[in-house]
């Protein structure tokens, strides 16, 4: 009989082998998965995870998609580490992308270089503003933050599709839903000369950073840990759990909100009614993925990236379904959880000791 | 065969109320094990879409609902195993299966999107369903409207008046003291979570089948989310739940109607938003201060059991 020992303290080899062994059979699924759907798995695997990577422009492509998927994810695991479920990130980058987009919109024929700053703080305050709304609603009134963040990511999208439709439609655009193009000095520059990896990838960056040193080296980093950790230890400490809501809040959504402005002002040049195929929600994936941890989220972030370009890349080579990136998505967070256990829990065989006693 | 407007109307409520009245009654019960899921979104599509690519398949309606019911089942063993046996957070668990479950029904659909189905039959009772207001109101509506308002007092006399359903609520309640006494707390919840899997499939059936009869990706649009919602707003009993569900239902005819009647000069968007809103509102009217709410909340609610011994 296979029996679940907890571990008196956490293994310290697994912490890192497990996010390694959960890939490792997702990839594995993935074998499995094409050959029942009727492909050669070991070409579609290739078409999935290598060849995507062999141009440069196939590399750069690789941190276009990271670049949402870091910057929301280090704001998600923060959060998640302080025991706050903020799952509507998708709705927070939303609103960055009006706040910032609409900057944008409203002074489109500026050439002042603090355009693009600008947007950049306005979507930081859009993202903000809108997790501020569950971040309310959890320490004043006591509602479940899921619930409400979640919701309101069905708000933004509709908001979103209602700009883009009526006011902020392009006059020139004749008709379609489109905002008008961002002018050059709302467009986040190109890093790398003929490919659109841009600015936003080093924003990612600095946010891993900046999370890094709050997380390691100051007290609110320390609270966060020990409010997730050990609530009771924090309280008694004194250390205010609603203080932990509004911070973890603000932070996730303001980067959130970055991601959803370097987003439109970035691959996509202007507002559209869809900016985003799920980035908020498989930044959750890629906040358990690195462990959360901010130098884990940007491995985990490249993965996601991955998986996203592979999918597109699998579809054109062999006609794979696009909807083939959800499952591996969905598959890969069920093992990462799965094989979390590993680090808190030890296998054994065998009847427990206490059985054999009695 | 014309129908008075606020009849049809009335109508339609039912139908969009029936989907969440199935998928929250589900969860209720397995709320009261102890266990959180927040997979019944995923839950949801996979039993959509294995309705429909059934009733496509086979053309039997009885089928589909089969399989949206074994389809949800499965997820829910899924998410049963993680946090059951392996003891991972429900609460990410219950994400991941909402992940995945948009994913997999997305692979299964493509195939069917555009693919045109008959809608469940409306069942009519020889007689009554002739009946003026009574007849279309009451006696015209399709096998899971009937089954969805015949689970609220089934399940309600099981959590309150019988003796599983007593077993169940103490597993949920203090999961430790039902262990120590010798219920099986593990399989007490399986069953609860595979029971939940089972109605979200079916209100994920309704709406692939009778709601809008086709498969369009996330045709769910978060009704999974607002049943989780219902369930606190109903503070777990039955009769609350429906009444909730009718109240939703009621509100998302109504900006419906006010979208396509052009009673008021604003943007469709806007008024798609009210369903959304107003589950934020009365989560936050249901939340404050009711302590008395609080009391009917399971004690153990996602929190895992490991027995020590």
């Amino acid at each position: 009989m296979i029996r679940l020992v907890p571990r008196s303290e956490p293994s310290a080899a697994w912490t890192y082998l497990a996010p390694v062994f959960a890939v490792a059979l997702t990839v594995a699924a993935g074998f499995v998965l094409f050959a029942l759907m009727g492909y050669d798995p070991v070409e579609t695997l290739y078409h999935f995870f290598v060849s995507p990577l062999s141009s440069r422009y196939g590399v750069a492509e690789l941190v276009v998609k990271a670049t949402p998927l870091v910057l929301i994810g280090v704001g998600l695991s923060i959060g998640f580490r302080a025991g706050v479920w903020n799952i509507g990130a998708e709705g927070q980058l939303t609103l960055g992308a009006i706040f910032g987009g609409g900057l944008a919109i409203w002074l489109h024929d500026s050439e002042s270089i603090l355009l693009l700053p600008a947007m950049v703080v306005f979507g930081a305050l859009g993202g903000a503003l809108w997790a501020a709304i569950p971040a309310l609603l959890k320490t004043r009134f006591n509602v479940n933050e899921i619930l409400t963040s979640l919701m309101l990511t069905y708000v933004a999208t509709l908001l979103l599709s209602a700009l883009v439709h009526g006011p902020w439609r392009d006059p020139e655009g004749f008709n379609f839903p489109e905002s008008r193009l961002f002018p050059d000095a709302g467009t986040m520059p190109i890093l790398l000369d003929g490919t659109r990896l841009h600015l936003g990838a080093l924003l990612a960056v600095v946010a891993v950073g900046v999370a890094w040193f709050i997380l390691s080296k100051t007290l609110l980093g320390f609270q966060v840990k020990v409010v997730g950790a050990a609530p009771r230890a924090a309280r008694f400490a004194g250390f205010s759990q609603a203080r932990m809501v509004w911070f973890s809040m603000l932070l996730g959504g303001g980067l959130a909100g970055i991601a959803g402005l370097s987003e439109v002002a970035g691959p996509i040049g202007q507002l559209v009614p869809e900016i985003s195929p799920g980035y908020g929600f498989t930044a959750i994936i890629v906040a358990f993925l690195g462990r959360l941890h901010p130098l884990g989220v940007l491995f985990a972030g490249l993965l996601m990236a991955l998986s996203y370009l592979g999918g597109e890349n699998a579809q054109i080579a062999v006609g794979l379904p696009t909807a083939v990136t959800g499952v591996f998505q969905g598959l890969l967070l069920f093992f990462v959880l799965a094989a979390d256990l590993l680090v808190r829990y030890r296998i054994a065989f065998g009847s427990s000791p206490e059985a054999k006693a009695a | 065969m014309s129908l008075d407007p606020v009849i049809l109307a009335l109508i339609t409520i039912v139908g969009a109320a029936t989907p969440l009245l199935l998928a929250a009654l589900g969860e209720a019960v397995v709320e009261k094990s102890g266990v959180l899921n927040l997979g019944v979104e995923g839950m949801m599509l996979v039993g959509a879409v294995a309705a429909f690519a059934t009733a496509v398949g086979t053309g039997s309606s009885t089928l589909a609902l089969l399989a949206a019911a074994l389809a949800g089942a499965a997820m829910a063993l899924l998410f049963g195993f993680l946090t059951l046996t392996l003891l991972t957070s429900q609460v990410a668990s219950g994400l991941a299966l909402t992940i995945f479950g948009i994913g997999l029904s997305a692979l299964i659909g493509s195939p069917y999107v555009g693919t045109p189905l008959e809608r469940l039959a409306r069942l009519k009772v020889p007689g009554l369903s002739d009946l003026p207001v009574v007849g279309p109101l009451l006696f015209s509506h399709d096998v899971l409207v009937y089954f969805g308002l015949a689970m609220v007092p089934v399940i309600a006399w099981f959590l309150n008046r019988s003796r599983a359903g007593l077993v169940l609520r103490a597993v949920g309640d203090n999961h430790e003291a039902a262990h120590a006494i010798g219920y099986p707390v593990i399989r007490i919840r399986y069953m609860a979570v595979l029971f939940g899997g089972m109605m979200a499939g079916l209100g994920g059936a309704y709406l692939s089948l009778a709601y809008t009869p086709m498969w369009i990706e996330q045709m769910t649009a978060g009704r999974g989310w607002i049943a989780l919602a219902l369930v606190v707003f109903a503070a777990w009993r039955p009769v609350g739940i429906l009444i909730g569900a009718y109240l939703f239902g009621g509100v998302t005819i109504l900006q419906l109607h006010a979208q396509g009647g052009a009673m008021i000069d604003i943007a469709s968007q806007y008024l798609s938003m009210l369903p959304y809103i107003a589950t934020i509102v009365v989560l936050t009217l249901m939340s404050s201060g009711a302590a008395r709410r609080r009391l009917q909340a399971p004690a153990c609610l996602g929190r895992p059991f490991h027995p020590t011994a």
